[in-house]
């Protein structure tokens, strides 16, 4: 058999073929012929074999079948086998194969072979990719070999050590004898690798930490022999010795000066003294400040030498460079949280990074710009981050339109200016807007109760302008339905009012329902704002007319929605006032925005600015005036909110039908999206919602009561509370009736006070059957996190012998066990 | 820690994977692929910094090879750089003028500098001679054991 062909020969073969499917057919071939002399056990070319294979490997061609042939080479006494094995190994296995472990005996041998490098093979192998039981096997030899005076095998083993211990973390131990006398070395090599240990060791467990913090003299005084000792042309870069060590120093410094204040006192001095001997020419010396200036913020230093830090990142704004300008806008977000003023006086600066060519600058930029934004500045900043918005790349658009939208809502200085400053963006960047903004949106116009007029003007000439932009149409067709009669009488007060009939308007509105470029989301806010404008025009019949067009439309939602509002004009047109009236101010629970990195003292955390909430659908102010009729309370808040847009599993009479149906269309569009924020937390008119029952856990002995005891229909409610969350009591209706006929139609509604909020599930029927022959249950889940005391009214309703009965009680009598 | 370092032409052939952690077959496919576009991608004078995924990555490019090594969180950049240019010193000083072609046909070589520079995903050794004494001496060593056998080299 001749010998197969040499590595080189076999590279330059492949690289001649001109299709992959000509290198394909080579390698198959010289593939055969390798597993063709593995399976002969040929011994003096299994080496050159195996290289060739981890060529091919790097080309992507499948080389698992080497992979035992790389352990045999590890065994092989050839210096030249066992290099290209331990290469193999790990290359082509890593813990995920069995075959792995063959490797620990081999390994273990080579550890204590005579020859340097064979060992530096098995310790570089080893550190590479042993896995968990390999370094727990193997431990003990790399132990050993940190304690010899070899430095080639001594800086070897402290690296491999550092891989031991993130494999198996308890192993830590065992290397602290071992740490003792690391730092007193000379060898820059070991030197260095020795920091690596001691910084893996420190970042691990806090007693370690506080162990090596005596350290810190020596440390410091390495670092400043290394800084002001004369060339060394061993570790000299650029005039610098060894920035690799005084980095990875200044790294293990940080931690260890982290929240100790003597530590930090007796590392100030030398990190003055690097921060300003250091050249700053080339990116070594910089590479030097970014890690002083790192370690600064971080530890407890004097505010000195704080300010002395953000300066040197002023200065690196400045520069030439773009990498150094990255880094410098990356670590200004991280510490604009903790020294914000200090920072401030370098915002033009970061502000014309804005303008920069490169993209990650610019983003970086506009991230800090934000969180620069505050009172004093916004009007200026805003005009800088709106004329980016303008010209910045689609990537961009997104971040930086919510971005401003948070910016205008926490530091508007007045009204008009916020929404001036949101059309300014839906008309700029209004596709590329959140769609959770769209609800923030109607929220923040409507509560802005002097400026209605002003703003569906304005939105109304943006459409005339432009109806691409969805965002921007959907807010403008809810404000138009909304506030539609402002702007035909003509009534701004900001600026010039513009003149604009009835039919205008609805040509508008109709136009939207009718083109392309409209989203069934968007139609559906068109059409229930034609709807609205029924109410606040005089053109009604035009109205009728499309409403009953859509009646047939092949959108199933457009469909359901003009078949209701046929509805409202045909049969219940008395309600149909009411229904309609104008929205009330809508109280906002919390902001939501787009998460910001913030590093306080050393900490990366991204901060959601608040909790997610379930996304619930506010529903037209009309049914809320029903409740607040029902339960004549002034402790309640008059809006109502369903958990879930789906259509309503109970029956329970045609106007909660329409109204459940109203919550799809009312309000903005049920986007699933964590961050909307929702109106006062009040009580759910529920009955409707189909969520699951969760898991019950009953709590020790909270006594049943009676709620209700009238007519033969009796109400009692059970207690449990809910696990995991204490401040929830889940209370259970059993709704009997000891009549002799069945009491149909049964519907049970709740209202608690503002402080709770409630949430009704689905009843197991709404017939309560006669003579006490069955019950109807329904769960109730109260969120009491006041711990207030528990009060309820509650209105019932059914159909009994043929006629309708309603009542409203309030149930006062809540054991205190419930409630605490 | 660093994660991985990828040697790539212009053209996206791989030249040299050295992976720190422990990563299946298909991801590592994956990530190279994920490299190469994003790192060939980017305009000529942009800035040598990415992110990705969780991950900081760092490229340089020297003749027709990008070089292309990925960070954690708390890695500085800058000295990244500084670790890329001194492989490429290394890597020059032992073929003498290193371009591509060498790198290709003595691939092996490569890895053998980078196993005595770089370990675990960190800096093994900071000094250039030392670096360059270790690999003379470890090929002495092989090529003794060939001469003695009279056998070529693979």
């Amino acid at each position: 058999m001749p010998a197969p062909i040499r590595l080189r020969e076999l590279i330059r073969t492949i690289r001649t073929a001109r299709t992959q499917a000509e290198e394909r057919e080579m390698i198959q071939k010289e593939c055969a012929a390798i597993r063709s002399s593995f399976r002969e056990e040929d011994n003096t070319y299994r080496c050159r074999n195996v290289a060739k294979l981890l060529y091919m490997h790097m080309l992507g061609y499948p080389a698992h079948f080497g992979q035992l042939e790389c352990l045999k080479l590890i065994a092989s006494q050839k210096f030249t086998d066992k290099r290209i094995g331990y290469l193999g190994a790990m290359l082509l296995l890593d813990e995920r194969q069995d075959v792995h472990l063959l490797m620990t005996n081999c390994i273990k041998n080579d550890l204590n072979h005579s020859t340097q490098y064979v060992q530096g093979l098995a310790l570089c192998t080893l550190g590479c990719m042993g896995s968990s039981e390999m370094c727990r096997d193997l431990a003990g030899e790399v132990e050993k070999l940190l304690k010899t005076s070899n430095s080639y095998l001594r800086k070897k083993a402290a690296l491999c050590a550092v891989h031991v211990i993130r494999k198996v973390p308890e192993l830590m131990e065992m290397f602290l004898p071992a740490t003792k006398n690391l730092l007193s070395e000379k060898n820059h090599g070991v030197l260095h690798t020795s920091v690596v240990l001691l910084t893996e060791m420190c970042e691990r467990s806090p007693d370690m930490l506080s162990h090596f913090r005596k350290l810190v003299p020596q440390l410091v005084r390495i670092l400043k022999n290394l800084i002001m000792s004369g060339y060394s042309p061993e570790h000299d870069v650029s005039g610098i010795s060894d920035p690799f060590l005084q980095v990875r120093i200044l790294r293990l410094l940080r931690i260890l000066g982290r929240s100790d204040d003597d530590s930090s006192e007796a590392m100030n001095d030398i990190l003055a003294q690097v921060a300003t001997n250091t050249e700053t020419s080339k990116n070594v010396g910089n590479a030097i400040l970014y890690e002083t200036v790192l370690t600064i913020m971080d530890i407890k230093s004097e505010s000195g030498l704080r300010v002395l830090a953000i300066n040197i990142l002023g200065r690196f704004l400045l520069n030439n460079d773009k990498n150094i300008r990255y880094v410098a806008l990356t670590s200004l977000l991280k510490t604009v949280q903790t020294d914000h003023n200090a920072v401030q006086r370098h915002r033009s600066t970061i502000v014309d990074c804005l303008k920069d060519l490169d993209v990650s600058i610019k983003r970086r930029a506009m991230e800090l710009s934000f969180a620069l934004v505050n009172g004093n500045n916004i009007r200026g900043m805003m005009k800088e981050l709106l004329y980016f918005l303008d010209s910045c790349d689609p990537e961009f658009k997104a971040d930086c339109a919510s971005g401003v939208f948070l910016a205008a809502e926490k530091y508007a200085p007045s009204k008009r200016w916020h929404i001036d400053t949101i059309m300014r963006v839906l008309t700029t960047a209004g596709s590329y807007v959140r769609d959770d903004s769209v609800p923030n949106l109607i929220q923040l116009i409507t509560n802005s109760v002097e400026m209605h007029a002003y703003t569906v003007q304005r939105l109304y000439k943006a459409l005339l302008d432009d109806i691409s932009q969805q965002p921007l149409v959907q807010v403008s067709s809810w404000c138009i339905g909304e506030y539609g009669d402002l702007l035909v009488s003509g009534q701004c007060e900001e600026e010039e009012p513009i003149q604009v009939t009835e039919d205008e308007v609805l040509d508008v509105l109709e136009g939207l329902l009718v083109s392309n470029l409209s989203t069934p989301v968007t139609r559906g806010y068109a059409l229930t704002a034609i709807m609205k404008l029924s109410t606040r025009f005089s053109s009604v019949n035009r109205i009728k007319k499309v409403v009953s067009i859509y009646g047939s439309s092949i959108d199933v939602e457009l469909q359901q929605r003009a078949v209701e509002y046929n509805a409202l004009f045909k049969k219940y047109d008395h309600m149909r006032p009411a229904l309609l009236e104008r929205m009330p101010i809508m109280e906002k629970t919390a902001t939501n925005g787009p998460t910001e990195i913030v590093q306080t003292n050393g900490e990366t955390e991204p901060s959601v600015l608040d909790t997610k909430h379930p996304p619930p659908v506010t529903q037209p102010a009309n049914q809320a005036n029903d409740l607040l009729d029902l339960l004549g309370g002034n402790d309640v808040v008059p809006v109502i909110q369903t958990t879930l847009p789906t259509k309503p599993a109970s029956a329970g009479g045609e106007l909660l039908d329409l109204l459940g149906d109203l919550s799809l269309t009312g309000g903005p569009a049920p986007a699933p999206a964590p961050s909307v924020p929702t109106s006062q937390p009040p009580f759910l008119l529920d009955g409707l919602s189909s969520q699951p029952l969760f898991n019950d856990i009953a709590a020790a002995g909270i006594p049943p009561m009676t709620a209700y005891n009238k007519n033969g229909l009796k109400i009692e409610f059970t207690f449990e509370r809910a696990n995991p969350n204490p401040n929830i009591a889940v209370i259970t209706i059993h709704a009997s009736n000891s009549t002799e006929a069945d009491m149909t139609d049964f519907v049970f509604q709740a209202a608690v006070p503002k402080t709770f909020q409630l949430q009704l599930l689905s009843p197991s029927s709404n017939v309560v059957p006669a003579l006490n022959q069955g019950t109807v249950t329904q769960v109730i889940r109260v969120l009491n996190p006041q711990k207030q005391q528990l009060r309820m009214r509650i209105k019932l309703t059914y159909t009994h012998k043929g006629s309708p009965v309603q009542d409203l009680a309030e149930v006062n009598n809540f054991p205190p066990q419930s409630w605490q | 820690m660093m994660r991985f370092l990828l040697l790539f032409s212009r053209q996206g052939r791989l030249r040299l994977q050295k992976w720190f952690t422990p990563t299946p077959e298909r991801e590592k496919k994956k990530i190279i692929r994920d490299m190469t576009t994003m790192v060939l991608a980017r305009k000529p004078r942009s800035c040598n910094f990415l992110h990705w995924r969780d991950l900081k990555i760092v490229y340089k490019r020297y003749a027709s090879l990008y070089f292309c090594l990925a960070l954690e969180d708390q890695d500085n950049e800058l000295l990244a750089l500084e670790i890329l240019h001194r492989y490429v010193e290394l890597l020059d000083k032992y073929f003498g003028n290193v371009c591509e072609l060498d790198i290709i046909f003595n691939f092996e070589k490569a890895y053998f500098i980078l196993d005595e520079f770089l370990m675990g995903g960190e800096i093994q050794e900071t000094s250039k001679q030392i670096v360059n004494r270790s690999i003379e001496a470890s090929d002495m060593l092989q090529e003794t054991m060939e001469e003695y056998m009279s056998k070529p080299a693979f």
